[in-house]
């Protein structure tokens, strides 16, 4: 199948290894990887911010950008999210076009790591992602999935709110953080780049705490890791 | 008299939530009372099959009282008079609350019993009837604890869910007449407040209560509650004024039925409510002989009107959405100041006094739009939309609208953003030295990242972006 990847702007700027991994995956089960190279940004954070006006214009852009495409692949479930709800764009998080479109659990991949799972809010309420993450996850060879404690609580992150409400952000980090370090896990998984760039951020003042990591960089996995 | 609406926020929440959030013994009582509350609600929802077909059927049901709001209060104003009760308008605070203080001069009261009511929370009515030199006192154990405090209610259906029972009993021992127990088991405080309150009751001649319900076809009132307090209110004194917001209107009594299934298990998380109290007109010798509605607008009107917003007056005030709010669980009610707090309070509040009011601009900012609450409302009240959409007609920092239309600008350009990709990096090269200790994350950043940076470390640009990967090894 041709699959058109919209990796978003915030991993095409900072987290490029969870499109890099999206695209291993794909290819690994024979697929073939499009990018529209006039992508950008899908307007969400402008939309979520209140500026409907530029939150629109990057939409319609977007929505050019990927004209003709009949499958769309994003590793994010907040930005695939906002474009079903403000498109037509048939676009699927990786997990939905994983096991829902390709009809695959297992993709072949070797983790031998301890992972805990963070089902973040726009993947559990907005796409209803349900548990398809972490059947992918648990079909991983050598992976050990742990569970989460009050895995439905939000990390506090929620776009500018983590900069215009910090103190309350930053409360609700501090109990996201606590549960991740409880489970002694190696690693925390989400299916969000701004999610764990937040949750990562606090992972990373406590030692011992779990690394952040996309998961379809562990979908990706051939072997163990440094 | 120009003391401020108990539902305009004087401080904007980020400095509020600040405050609230240095007190730990708040955040451990919320986190409990909270947790034990949506636990149970989940449990009781979970028992019923057609649950999300009943909260469908209960939206449409509000969103028709909406369409039809002039109509349906002119049949609500026919059928109560008609029964014996006599209909006031109030089109905001000031009018309700001089209404309802006239009333209670005509019986030549001092005292008024009352019912708690967020109708009458939110017009500041206790205050004005003070200022009238009439005492209300609350008949409700939890709002008679936050009045005896001196305090304001910090959620909307638990008002001293801030406190705990050792708290409680300080208060009791401090200020109500006559308490005198040493223990602090709920039932020695509850059978405190009960005793207080027979007395008080007993002699009561004017009652002031809310609605719940107001059903259009009967001109009937309806009130749930869980104490058994109200019963005796609605009973007792020869006079009862009802304040009512105009959207607790519902069509038909038969619509009634739905809404007494999703209420209880929706807001304190049980099947049922102990008692449901339904009453229309005046019944000569039984019950209080003059009933008065006194039909509240303040803002509700105009926020019919606006074709997103207005499904906030779907609320039936259950508070599941507080009990699921991240926000809230840390903060607590006071933060959002207003009697309306959480979720709901983030979106209602700013509609009904319009945004610029006070700090009001800054409620529908106090939510990552984890959309929690929206999967909890017992009326399908897409509170994260109308957050957004505040957010969206709001008054917006002239700094931000640059930044942001200075963003949108570079990314509707595939070379203006490759540039850009570019620039950071160049900018974020020296740093890279500096973070690889920590596994390459910054721990302190420049403005304007510093209050990312408080809390948690910040992300580099990678060394290469993803497209300049994409360009590398898959360009043909
Ligand atoms: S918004 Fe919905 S959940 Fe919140 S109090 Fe109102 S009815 Fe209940």
């Amino acid at each position: 199948m041709r699959i058109a990847l919209f990796v978003t702007c915030l991993n095409d700027a900072l987290f490029p290894q969870a499109g890099i991994a999206t695209v291993a995956v794909l290819e690994r089960l024979g697929h073939t990887v499009a990018f529209p190279p006039e992508q950008t940004c899908c307007g969400q954070l402008h939309a979520n911010t209140g500026y409907a006006r530029p939150a629109r214009e990057l939409e319609r852009h977007t929505e050019a950008a990927f004209a003709g495409h009949d499958v769309i692949v994003s590793p994010s479930g907040s930005c695939a999210a906002h474009l079903r709800a403000h498109t037509a764009l048939p676009v699927y998080e990786l997990s939905e076009l994983l096991v829902d479109v390709l009809g695959v659990t297992d993709v072949g991949a070797r983790f031998p790591h301890r992972v805990t799972y963070h089902p973040t809010c726009h993947g559990l309420r907005m796409l209803r992602l349900g548990d398809r993450p972490q059947r992918l996850l648990r079909a991983v060879s050598g992976l050990e999935l742990i569970d989460l404690p009050e895995p439905e609580q939000c990390c506090g992150f929620g776009g500018t709110f983590a900069l215009k409400n910090a103190g309350v952000s930053g409360a609700m980090l501090a109990d996201k953080c606590a549960n991740a370090a409880a489970t002694g896990a190696e690693y925390l998984a989400a299916a969000d780049n701004s999610c764990l760039a937040h949750i990562g951020g606090g992972l990373a003042r406590r030692p011992g705490a779990p690394r952040p990591i996309h998961y379809a960089e562990i979908l990706a996995g051939t072997g163990a890791r440094a | 008299m120009s003391r401020h609406l108990p539902i305009v926020a004087v401080t904007p929440f980020p400095a509020a939530a600040a405050h609230e959030l240095k007190d730990a013994q708040l955040r451990a009582n919320l986190g409990r009372a909270t947790r034990t509350i949506r636990d149970k609600r989940a449990r009781v929802v979970a028992e019923v099959p057609d649950w999300e077909e009943l909260r469908e059927r209960a939206a449409r049901t509000k969103d028709e009282v909406l369409d039809r709001l002039p109509e349906l209060l002119a049949a609500f104003e026919a059928a109560a008079v008609g029964a014996g009760a006599v209909v006031h308008h109030a089109a905001d605070a000031a009018a309700a609350n001089a209404i309802v203080a006239d009333l209670v001069r005509q019986q030549g009261a001092e005292r008024v019993v009352k019912i708690k009511s967020m109708a009458t929370q939110e017009i500041g009515l206790n205050e004005a009837l003070a200022d009238a030199g009439i005492t209300a006192i609350e008949t409700d154990l939890a709002e008679l604890i936050v009045q005896l405090a001196d305090d304001t209610p910090s959620h909307i259906l638990v008002p001293a869910i801030h406190y705990n029972r050792a708290q409680i009993r300080e208060i009791f021992a401090e200020r109500m007449p006559g308490f005198t127990a040493e223990s602090d088991e709920p039932a020695v405080l509850a059978g405190a407040a009960r005793e207080y309150l027979r007395r008080t009751f007993l002699s009561a001649q004017v009652a002031v209560c809310g609605a719940n319900f107001a059903v259009a076809e009967t001109g009937s009132l309806v009130i749930v509650e869980s104490e058994g307090n109200g019963r005796m209110c609605l009973t007792l004194p020869g006079t009862l004024i009802a304040v009512v917001g105009v959207e607790k209107l519902l069509p038909r009594m038969a619509d009634l039925g739905d809404f007494l299934r999703l209420l209880p298990r929706s807001s304190t998380g049980e099947r049922m409510n102990p008692y449901t109290s339904i009453f229309t007109g005046v019944t000569p010798g039984d019950g209080p002989q003059r009933l008065h509605v006194v039909l509240l607008d303040n803002g509700r009107t105009k926020t019919a009107q606006d074709p997103v917003g207005r499904a906030a007056l779907r609320c039936i005030r259950c508070s599941a959405c507080l009990n699921v709010c991240p926000v809230y669980e840390r903060t607590g009610g006071h933060a959002y100041g207003s009697v309306y707090p959480g979720p709901i309070g983030a979106i209602l509040s700013p509609q009904l006094t319009g945004q610029d009011a006070g700090a009001n601009r800054s409620l529908p900012y106090a939510s990552t739009l984890c959309g929690a609450c929206y999967d909890v409302c017992p009326v399908k009240i897409n509170i994260p939309e109308i957050l957004v959409h505040l957010r969206q007609t709001g008054p917006k920092p002239a700094a931000e609208r640059a930044v942001m239309s200075t963003l949108s600008w570079v990314m509707r350009d595939r070379r203006r953003w490759r540039a850009a990709l570019r620039a950071a990096r160049t900018g974020a090269a020296p740093l890279r030295a500096v973070t690889r200790r920590h596994g390459g994350t910054l721990r302190r950043a420049p403005w304007p990242m510093t209050a990312w940076t408080a809390h948690r470390d910040a992300p580099l640009p990678a060394p290469e972006s993803f497209r300049d990967w994409w360009r590398r090894t898959h360009a043909e």
